[in-house]
């Protein structure tokens, strides 16, 4: 297939979707997804570099979860394409760890942390294989890692909004998978939580992983992220965090819900 | 009491009320996790129009043809009810109101228009079964359960439901993991590869077969309280799912023994000569246990908060 | 006669003091089901009528039994009616309390009420049926109901309820209207919202008794939930579909009544749930905005709208269109040959596309409210957004039509 030929004064430079892919965890090409008659993303194209930590920046009701979550498939696109590693996103599935918001289950399910835990070996157990020794000894090195390993057998609706983000990501590293995709994972958690979680994303990616997180705390994203994807509905900007994540690029993402005043105080790059 | 009239006339209609309560218990304990408890109510309404129709095209009461009927109309049932909820946009619940009133309207007017006064096709049958009749003849005491010619003569709905019964136990635990996983967050389970969409139809339509089956039986009240009211009051029990599956199996069984002997023998001992419905009776022994659990089970309070409705 | 003069002679309330009085009474009831229905709808509550409903059973067996023992006749309509109305009052109290007092949702505790009280009235009307006064009680007939050979004054009692059902409708409607739209606004503004929800259950519960000898106790679940619904597809405004519902309801409830009174084996309740229903199935396919034809209609214009955007923005950036779909719409439109690339039009779309994609950038620059960037979806016009004189400025500072290949 042949490019076009239209060259028009555009932000050149950009690579066609087609041939881009190598070294990407997730590319995303022309996704939409609309509740409604109103597009939640529009047409979003999207790179995630391999072994990078990256953040979906953007306002409240900016389509990020839904970015995501049409990215997994969980909820369905009008239109677009997603490669995982190169791949399609179906064969390429096992590689991936999702981490849901917290809210979006019920609590008071009848369940064990432990329980949780185990299921993200799924993957591994299938239909009926048992659960044996050394599946529940990966999963108490989970929860472990998340500082969580005296929880195992507690009933999940006695743990914090804290513990149960942990839960979660206890259980998304039991999938041992290379890209990790959090939604909001700091939301709602105490300062505790915070430094576990973001110890243990740092730890994925020196071991070489991505991961990408659905972000709202402005204030933190330099010191968390290397790359950041600006949405609001539209893709804004996209890269490195130290050239991407600017005031302009902000003010453009946020509009008029982000006073100048408050750019201000925000830690920007250098 | 335990001579061979108990064999003759109770032990059959025990055991099926029994089968019946836990092949509908089983299914409705993840129905009630899934804020899904009225499905129940719904398909034990639609199973009228499903045998009328049935017994229309066929004209013969065979129980197969029958009890295909009934899950025909529970699988349009479902399927009307996914439809009025996805074109329409309408809540689950109205959706369900809609679909099954209407279903079972148009089963009644069938009812009443065909000729069907001949063949013991009636709408109290349909709601409150036939349990009380369900007995052994050929049974002369306990050593027929060792008579291949007594055994030969059981009620056609014994082994029925009784194979039913055995089919949801086979089928919850093949399919354990990814039921509970897609009931607990069906977000996290389509990402690791279970057919979420799948597991939720398939669940329904066990519940279906379970209802069918028992509803031939026992009348769609059994179905309906079974479905939600052991499993209900075992949600009460513990924290575990795996537990709670158990209490519900016991609190079943409870209600129907119960229910089938106090509807039996409870009017003797207050001096009437009649029995009353064994069925309405299964279900008011189950009331009765939920009741209870209610007010004095260990885990009868929420722990964690209840899902986000955003 | 035949059976359409009949049914015209009993449309015309002429087929007799009895059947007018029921299609009055039926019509009147159908109308306050469809309006009382409609705030439980709202309140998405629709199936705490289904535990209503089926709870009134054992008060009507207790209710006949009490009569009898009292040394009455126990068939008396407004004893049997009072008896159902208190069990449904427990019923109703006992779904609120399982669902605010344990951990079981409203579902469970709805399901759990219905089918145990279910079961007991059975139990009571099995009881009832080996009384010696039993045999002839004709309980059976609050299932299903029943208006054949119904006596005059129980069709007076039927016309009076359903006319007093409507009234409270009337007097109550601004309140609940407002509680169903927004209840956390409707405390605010001073309403007791518990007390005006009970005034709901107390309709929902007024209308289920009245109707029970007339549709019976299992179809009158339908006749509050399905005006409601059906309703909901012709209006969005809440005062709208209280009128439309309960214009429905009357419809369904009127016609229904008619019908059966014209043939002797049409039963009441059926027909009038069935009466509903074709209205609702109409409504859902052919209703103007939230039908489905026109959902369908709508959500594939809007996609061929998204891909055709898409694909303009892709020939603006000189990218290949990958998306079957866009391809197609693109060449539909004449913007792309067979080969894929580029007609004049198509150079021209594209030029313009990528010219109000740079407007936008600045119009997002100039103005910082959120009126402008909450419509910044990739498919608004700008020209919508924005006067004419205000993208005048906006191209002034773009300059000159840069643009390869054709003007905008």
């Amino acid at each position: 297939m042949g490019h076009t030929v239209l060259e028009l004064a555009a932000d050149g430079g950009k690579a066609p979707a087609a041939e881009a892919g190598g070294a990407a965890a997730l590319q995303l090409a022309e996704m939409t997804v609309s509740y409604g008659e109103k597009p939640a993303v529009f047409s979003v194209d999207a790179r995630i570099p391999a072994r990078s930590m990256a953040a979906i920046i953007g306002p409240n009701g900016a389509g990020k979860s839904t970015l995501l979550k049409a990215a997994l498939g969980i909820v369905p696109r009008l239109s677009g394409k997603v490669t995982v590693f190169g791949e399609p996103f179906r064969q390429a599935r096992h590689r991936i760890a999702y981490v849901p918001q917290r809210a979006s289950v019920d609590w008071d399910f009848p369940t064990r942390v432990i329980d949780v835990v185990l299921m993200g070996l799924y993957r591994e157990l299938g239909l009926l294989r048992l659960v044996r020794r050394r599946h529940r000894e990966a999963a108490l090195a989970c929860l472990d890692r998340v500082g969580m390993a005296d929880f195992a057998e507690r009933q999940i609706g006695q743990l914090s909004g804290g513990q149960q983000q942990r839960v979660f990501l206890a259980r998304a590293l039991a999938q041992g998978a290379d890209l990790y995709l959090l939604d909001e994972p700091f939301a709602g958690v105490d300062a505790a939580t915070e430094k576990a979680i973001i110890a243990v994303l740092k730890s994925l990616k020196e071991a070489q992983k991505t991961v990408l997180c659905v972000h709202h705390d402005l204030a933190t994203v330099i010191d968390y992220f290397d790359h950041v994807l600006l949405v609001n509905v539209r893709k804004i900007a996209e890269g490195p965090a130290a050239t991407t994540f600017t005031a302009d690029n902000l003010q453009a993402t946020y509009g008029g819900r982000l006073a100048s005043a408050h750019i201000d105080q925000l830690k920007l790059p250098a | 009491m335990m001579g061979s009239a108990f064999v003759q006339l109770s032990l059959t209609p025990i055991l099926i009320g029994v089968l019946s309560a836990i092949a509908c218990a089983l299914p409705g304990n993840f129905l009630i996790l899934r804020r899904q408890a009225l499905i129940g109510d719904a398909i034990s309404h639609v199973v009228l129009p499903g045998i009328v129709v049935a017994f229309l095209i066929t004209g013969a009461t065979a129980s197969m043809s029958m009890l295909l009927g009934a899950a025909g109309a529970a699988v349009v049932a479902v399927l009307l009810i996914e439809a009025i909820k996805r074109l329409g946009r309408i809540e689950p619940g109205a959706a369900m109101g809609v679909a099954f009133t209407s279903m079972f309207a148009a089963g009644v007017l069938l009812l009443e228009q065909s000729d069907t006064s001949t063949v013991h096709l009636d709408v109290e049958h349909a709601l409150m079964g036939n349990l009380e009749s369900l007995i052994w003849f050929k049974a002369r005491g306990w050593e027929s359960l060792f008579d291949p010619a007594a055994l030969a003569g059981l009620p056609p709905e014994l082994p029925r439901i009784a194979a039913v019964a055995l089919l949801m136990v086979l089928l919850m635990l093949v399919f354990w993991r990814p039921l509970k996983l897609s009931t607990f967050d069906e977000g996290f389970a389509g990402t690791v590869g279970v057919p979420t969409g799948l597991m939720g139809f398939a669940l329904v339509v066990a519940a279906a077969v379970a209802a069918v089956a028992a509803f031939d039986a026992v009348g769609s009240i059994i179905v309906i309280a079974m479905f939600i009211c052991p499993p209900a009051a075992a949600r009460l029990m513990t924290n575990r799912l795996e537990v709670q599956i158990l209490w519900s199996v016991v609190f079943a069984s409870l209600s129907a023994v119960l229910g089938y002997v106090l509807a039996g023998y409870g009017p003797l001992w207050f001096g009437a000569d009649h029995a009353v419905s064994a069925a309405g009776m299964i279900a008011a022994v189950s009331g009765v246990i939920l009741a209870v659990a209610c007010v004095a089970a260990p885990h009868r309070t929420r722990l964690g908060a209840p899902k986000d409705a955003g | 006669m035949t059976m359409v003069d009949t049914f015209l002679t009993a449309l015309m309330l002429q087929a007799g003091y009895n059947a007018a009085l029921v299609a009055l009474g039926a019509g009147l009831l159908g109308i306050a089901a469809g309006a009382g229905g409609t705030f439980l709808f709202l309140r998405k509550r629709a199936l705490v009528s289904d535990a209503v409903a089926h709870a009134t059973l054992p008060g009507v067996g207790i209710a006949f039994i009490v009569m009898v023992l009292l040394g009455g006749d126990g068939r008396s309509l407004p004893g049997l009616l009072l008896g159902s109305a208190i069990s449904a009052t427990i019923g109703l109290l006992l779904v609120e309390w399982v669902a605010r007092r344990t951990r079981l949702a409203e579902d469970a505790a709805i399901g759990a009420v219905l089918s145990v009280f279910f079961g007991i009235g059975i139990v009571l009307l099995t009881v009832i049926q080996t009384m010696s006064r039993g045999k002839q009680a004709g309980l059976e007939s609050f299932l299903l109901g029943s208006t054949a050979g119904m006596l005059y004054q129980d069709a007076v009692v039927i016309a009076v309820g359903g006319g007093l059902a409507l009234l409270a409708v009337l007097l109550l409607r601004r309140p609940m209207t407002l509680v169903a739209f927004d209840p956390e606004y409707a405390a605010a503004r001073g309403l007791e919202v518990r007390l005006i929800d009970l005034a709901m259950m107390g309709l929902v519960l007024g209308v289920t008794v009245i109707g029970l000898k007339i549709v019976g106790l299992i179809l009158i679940v339908a006749m509050l939930i399905i005006p409601a619904v059906t309703a909901r597809f012709w209006t969005d405004r809440t005062e709208h579909v209280v009128l439309v519902a309960g214009a429905l309801g009357g419809v369904s409830g009127y016609l229904g009544a008619a019908l059966s009174a014209s043939a002797p084996g049409i039963p009441t309740g059926p027909i009038i749930v069935l009466v509903a229903f074709g209205l609702f199935l109409l409504s859902l396919f052919l209703a103007p905005k939230r039908g489905v034809l026109a959902a369908l209609l709508r959500h594939r214009r809007f996609q061929l709208r998204v891909h055709r955007r898409q694909g303009l923005l892709a020939l603006a950036h000189g990218e290949a269109v990958l998306d079957p779909l866009t391809i197609r719409v693109l060449r539909r439109d004449g913007m792309i040959r067979g080969d894929l690339v580029p007609t004049e039009a198509g150079r021209a779309r594209a030029a313009k596309a990528l010219r109000d994609e740079r407007r936008w950038e600045i119009a997002r620059k100039i103005h910082q409210d959120e009126a402008i960037h909450g419509r910044y979806d990739g498919l608004t016009p700008i020209e919508t957004v924005l006067t004419r004189d205000e993208i005048a400025e906006i191209d002034r500072r773009i300059g000159r039509p840069v643009v390869a290949g054709g003007a905008a």
